[in-house]
């Protein structure tokens, strides 16, 4: 079976600074796999390279088998991968229900429709609400998005990847900027996600990855250190002295 | 438990009702909505004198309609849309004097087309750029155009201008009349068309995408939207609209010079959409008006000063209404509201 998502020998330096080296990675389909690493290990930069922000120098990304390396960002999405931001990029002026039912029309290619009015296809909405209800934000459908708390704002970040219905799914530190009395919200979110979307989380909170991730790759210095199960991962030594070891009790949450 | 249970989905039933109903009603006609056009044929009736000045408030109504759908709706900064005011108003006039083309409304249609085509291309290029960059491009753009004219003022008439034109009566019959009462009413009846097209298109998907990516242009990447394509669409539409205004321009005044490519005009355009406020169809409408009947105003009290009083007003508005006369009369609408509720 070919995977959801498969990276090869990826590499992207800026400058001198090499920020991803031969990276390779395999994302099966319905994977919950978990990407950990010290700060600056270049966890968000390989989600940028994956989902075309940043074109690689070298190095191909497949797409349920298909080469998608030269396709732009936008072709991505709508072949089915999807992500969320560590710092929230939502539609602030817009209420919550107009960031899913855009979402929507760009996946199915109502935006192209110049004259209907955007409201005509209750489908739409009712798709839409659906996403809400099954994250809890219905109560705030009608609100702007800049007016809710930043926790709720978290969670429209996720509706909206949810609205893209994708086939791999990139979430990049899904509770990062919330208090800890409601990061577990949004993790018992991202645990009841559909179990055929292939996931991979970049995660701070060991108690998170070990508790959602069936499989780990742990990044240093833009190269896969190792990857394994996470009792593996747990029992390498040489993983705990890299990572576990500097900063695994404090539990790093940085912006 | 069943009873609570039954309780609370009621509960969100309605909430998802209410929410859908906000979706599905937000396009329909309101009434407060015939106000601009009620006020526009009162003043036909109050003012009869004076509608060669009110078919140049309706032509700025239109130009910064054209200008707040790019501006107010896409977020594109431009300080060029005067290039395609200027082509449509050349358009007309250049058929006129020069190919004996004076039938007035076949001259919109051509000036639409040339002024969208210069639109499609120039924002074909011009759209992959954002901020500043794109700011100066627009402005390189409408002044490379006013210098072409210039070079070729053996043809544009130059600074000079493209003096007595004259254009066929309307649909055969209605002549241009000295008070400009024909024109008046033929102005609003273009305006009145091309509003409802602008609403269309701004209460639909395509529209809803604009407001995403004036929004949050990363976002609309990530989850698929043809963002440059969209961009392009929107900027030609609006640019085709700026030169049916610019050639309604020319056929009231029987006279075009190569100053409506200048920068002023541009600025002018975008002053007036963000005094009416942004991204809400009637700014371009409250916007116009109320710098037009000003600029009459001071330019008879003080003809060395008037633009004093224009310049104080931006100042207070940037400064106290930062959402526009419109944004003003919305929060002042919202707060009245808050009060009667106790």
């Amino acid at each position: 079976m070919t995977a959801a998502l498969e990276v090869k020998g990826l590499n992207r330096a800026f400058g001198a600074l090499r920020v991803a080296r031969d990276i390779d990675l395999v994302l099966e389909r319905g994977a919950r796999r978990a990407l950990i690493g010290p700060n600056g290990a270049g966890k968000t930069t390989l989600v940028n390279l994956i989902t075309g922000v940043l074109k690689p120098s070298s190095g191909t990304v497949l797409l349920n088998g298909e080469d998608i390396t030269a396709t732009s960002q936008a072709e991505r999405a709508r072949r089915g991968l999807a992500r969320t931001f560590q710092i929230n990029q939502l539609f602030r002026g817009l209420t919550v229900l107009e960031n899913l039912c855009m979402t929507i029309g760009e996946r199915d290619g109502n935006c192209n429709n110049l004259w209907r009015p955007a409201g005509a296809k209750s489908v739409v909405i009712d798709e839409a609400l659906d996403h809400l209800d099954s994250l809890r934000l219905t109560d705030d459908a009608l609100k702007l998005v800049r007016e809710l708390p930043y926790g709720r704002q978290r969670l429209v970040e996720i509706a909206i990847a949810l609205a893209q219905k994708p086939r791999v799914l990139l979430l990049d530190e899904p509770a990062a900027g919330v208090p800890s009395s409601e990061s577990h919200l949004i993790l018992d979110v991202v645990a009841a996600l559909n179990p055929e979307i292939a996931i991979l989380i970049i995660e701070h909170d060991m108690d998170v990855v070990f508790r959602f991730a069936k499989q780990i790759t742990v990044l240093v210095q833009g190269a896969v250190f190792t990857e394994g199960s996470p009792a593996e991962i747990m029992a390498n030594e040489e993983v705990r002295a890299v990572y576990l070891g500097e900063e695994g009790h404090k539990v790093a949450r940085h912006g | 438990m069943g009873v609570s249970n039954s309780k609370s989905a009621t509960a969100g039933d309605a909430a998802r009702a209410r929410a859908a109903e906000y979706l599905l009603s937000r396009h329909r006609f309101r009434w407060a909505e015939a106000l601009p056009w009620l006020v526009a044929i009162a003043a036909f009736f109050v003012f009869p004198e004076r509608m060669t000045f009110g078919s140049q408030v309706l032509i700025a109504v239109m130009f910064a309609l054209s200008l707040d759908l790019i501006l107010g709706y896409a977020g594109i900064v431009t300080l060029g849309h005067a290039a395609f005011f200027g082509i449509g108003a050349y358009t007309v006039g250049l058929a006129a004097a020069r190919l004996g083309w004076s039938e007035p409304i076949t001259g919109l249609f051509a000036a639409a087309i040339l002024a969208g085509l210069a639109g499609l291309i120039s924002g074909w290029f011009l759209l992959r750029y954002r901020g500043l960059t794109l700011l100066m491009l627009t402005l390189a753009t409408a002044i490379m155009l006013q210098e072409t004219g210039n070079l070729r003022s053996d043809i544009s008439g130059g600074y000079d201008g493209l003096p007595g034109l004259s254009f066929d009566p309307l649909l055969g019959r209605f002549d241009y009349d000295l008070y400009g009462h024909t024109y008046f009413i033929y102005a609003l009846v273009v305006l009145g068309i091309i509003f409802y097209f602008v609403r269309r298109i701004v209460y639909s998907p395509f529209g809803q995408a604009l407001t995403g990516i004036r929004e949050n242009v990363r976002r609309m990447h990530a989850i698929g939207s043809p963002v440059h394509r969209r961009l392009v669409t929107v900027y030609t539409i609006a640019a085709a609209i700026a030169g049916v205004a610019g050639a309604l321009f020319t056929q009231t005044n029987a006279y075009v010079t190569l100053t409506v490519f200048d920068f002023d005009n541009s600025a002018k355009v975008m002053v007036m959409l963000i005094l009416g406020g942004t991204g809400r169809l009637y700014g371009a409408f409250v916007g116009a008006t109320v710098y037009m009947v000003m600029e009459d105003y001071f330019s008879k009290l003080s003809p060395t000063f008037w633009q004093f009083g224009i310049g104080l007003l931006l100042v207070l508005v940037v400064l106290f209404a930062r959402r526009g006369v419109l944004g003003l009369i919305e929060s002042a609408g919202a707060s009245l509201a808050k009060r009667k509720k106790p």
